[in-house]
């Protein structure tokens, strides 16, 4: 769908820029861009991506401006965000 | 559809009834169980999957959280740590102030002397066991026989193992009306269901956990059990960054309080899918199910004053859960008087995972003519003078 007016700008995936559509969410853009997933489950490291798309299964999850566990299907993409691959639980620092 | 006739009928398949079913089938007994909902849907998937010792004072309740924990552990063995997921973790509790540190001495030594494995910490010590703990600690005490398991799991694996022994496990069934001789001995129920709507048995066993009170009515044997209400806090899945389980000195007074209003004292633990459980409140509000910002803030707070890491952590949800508890915070296990052959394992608060297992134990032991362990008449169903003076 593309809306008719809407502002465009980009945000970015590992890095590389992603074009979004004002109003988009990080997954619509994501997906828009061809990618499937952003995330690598805990346990086997397999790759995930959007299940639900409305926020309850927590499966989309992706590290977003350094914060990791942002469902990429709520959050609104905004001008500049950096999105990056999430390893597991995304907060490997903070072990003891 | 039956083609035997149970020896015991057990309501409710939560963790007590499939602790009973398995302890029953194990020990040879033909077991039926009825569930008017699902396994594990009621009591036993509201709270954490605590097995403690370190949360009681001496006397009968921490004998039989003594004998349970030791049954877990062979449980765990018997059926694999995995099918549990039963983390022989340990607990750590924190005293904030030096009071409270010097009243948790104490009550360490009054448990040492009851059988409880307990070392005092200084803040050091705490550091070494939990090194995210927030840093104005006064001191602490470790508590190696406190464990854990994932409730709804367990309880899954128990019946399992009972039905594999034999025993019928009718979900979605609810009981109606108990049957009993001219002699008011229990002879059976009568339940909903097309398929089962009559089973007899000698024994039957309430172990309906909240809604006990409910069902040891309808048998014409009141008991005072309500519902306290417990919220539990859900972050996004970490790291190992709590190592054991972990609570402040406060939570043990707030487990033997009577008193109504709103009570919080945090208690934290991981869990093996990653998760951190953030607990634990109290409130007397009958089964209302609303969910409550003012108790979610508080626990929050209260988790971020003890590991301060907290503070930059999403949570995933919340939850809660009802616990069964009489006005003297003792379960009810063992044979009523009032109706020979229906016996209650009912009313162990927010215990009821932990204790469990020595419950089973001891009322396995009962119906199989097989001396106890353990001296029930602490806990005996007919204690209560007056089971309609409880506050709503």
């Amino acid at each position: 769908m593309t809306g008719v007016g809407r502002a465009r700008f980009a945000i970015t995936f590992d890095g590389e820029e992603i074009p979004v559509e004002e109003g988009q969410t990080i997954a619509a853009a994501l997906i828009a861009s061809g990618r499937r997933s952003w995330r690598t489950t805990r346990g086997s490291g397999a790759p995930r991506g959007v299940f639900c798309g409305i926020g309850v299964c927590f499966d989309c999850l992706a590290t977003v401006n350094g914060r990791p566990n942002v469902r990429a299907c709520l959050a609104t993409a905004r001008p500049g965000d950096a999105v990056t691959m999430q390893d597991g639980t995304g907060h490997a620092d903070d072990a003891v | 559809m039956s083609t035997t006739t149970p020896d015991v009928i057990v309501i409710g398949a939560g963790i007590v009834g499939a602790s009973c079913a398995h302890a029953l089938a194990a020990a040879g007994m033909r077991v039926a169980v009825v569930e008017r909902g699902g396994i594990a849907a009621g009591t036993t998937s509201g709270g954490e999957g605590n097995i403690l010792v370190s949360d009681k004072e001496p006397g009968p309740e921490l004998e039989l959280a003594l004998l349970s924990a030791r049954l877990w552990r062979g449980l765990a063995e018997d059926l694999g740590e995995a099918s549990l997921e039963y983390e022989p973790k340990g607990g750590v509790v924190v005293a904030r102030s030096a009071d409270t540190a010097a009243a948790l001495a104490s009550l360490a030594t009054h448990q040492r002397a009851a059988g409880v494995l307990v070392d005092d910490l200084d803040a050091d010590g705490l550091f070494g066991l939990e090194p995210n703990l927030a840093r104005d600690v006064s001191g602490g005490a470790w508590y190696p026989q406190d464990a854990q398991v994932q409730p709804m799991l367990a309880t899954a694996s128990l019946l399992r193992r009972a039905r594999s022994n034999g025993a019928e496990v009718h979900a979605g069934t609810a009981v109606t009306a108990f049957v009993r001789d001219s002699g008011g001995e229990m002879t059976g129920v009568r339940t909903d269901s097309g398929a089962v709507p009559k089973l007899s048995a000698p024994w039957v066993i309430n172990a309906a956990g909240t809604w006990a009170g409910e069902v040891a009515a309808l048998a014409g044997t009141p008991l005072p059990i309500l519902p306290r209400r417990g919220f539990i806090l859900v972050t996004e899945p970490l790291p190992r960054v709590v190592r054991h389980k972990v609570y402040t000195a406060e939570y043990v007074a707030n487990v033997a309080s009577s008193d109504a209003d709103l009570q919080t004292s945090v208690v934290i633990e991981g869990t093996r899918g990653g998760t951190v459980l953030i607990g634990a409140s109290r409130e007397r509000v009958g089964f209302d199910r609303t969910m409550s910002l003012e108790v979610i803030r508080r626990l929050a707070a209260q988790a971020i004053g003890l590991f301060p890491f907290l503070a930059d952590v999403s949570l995933l949800r919340t939850y809660l859960g009802f616990r069964p508890y009489c006005p003297d915070h003792l379960p009810v296990i063992g044979e009523d008087p009032r109706a020979p052959g229906l016996i209650h394992a009912c009313g162990h608060e927010g215990a009821g995972i932990g204790l469990a297992a020595a419950t089973a134990h001891l009322l396995a032991q009962h119906v199989t003519g097989r001396p106890a362990d353990l001296d029930l008449a602490p806990f005996r169903p007919d204690r209560f003078a007056d089971v309609t003076a409880v506050p709503a």
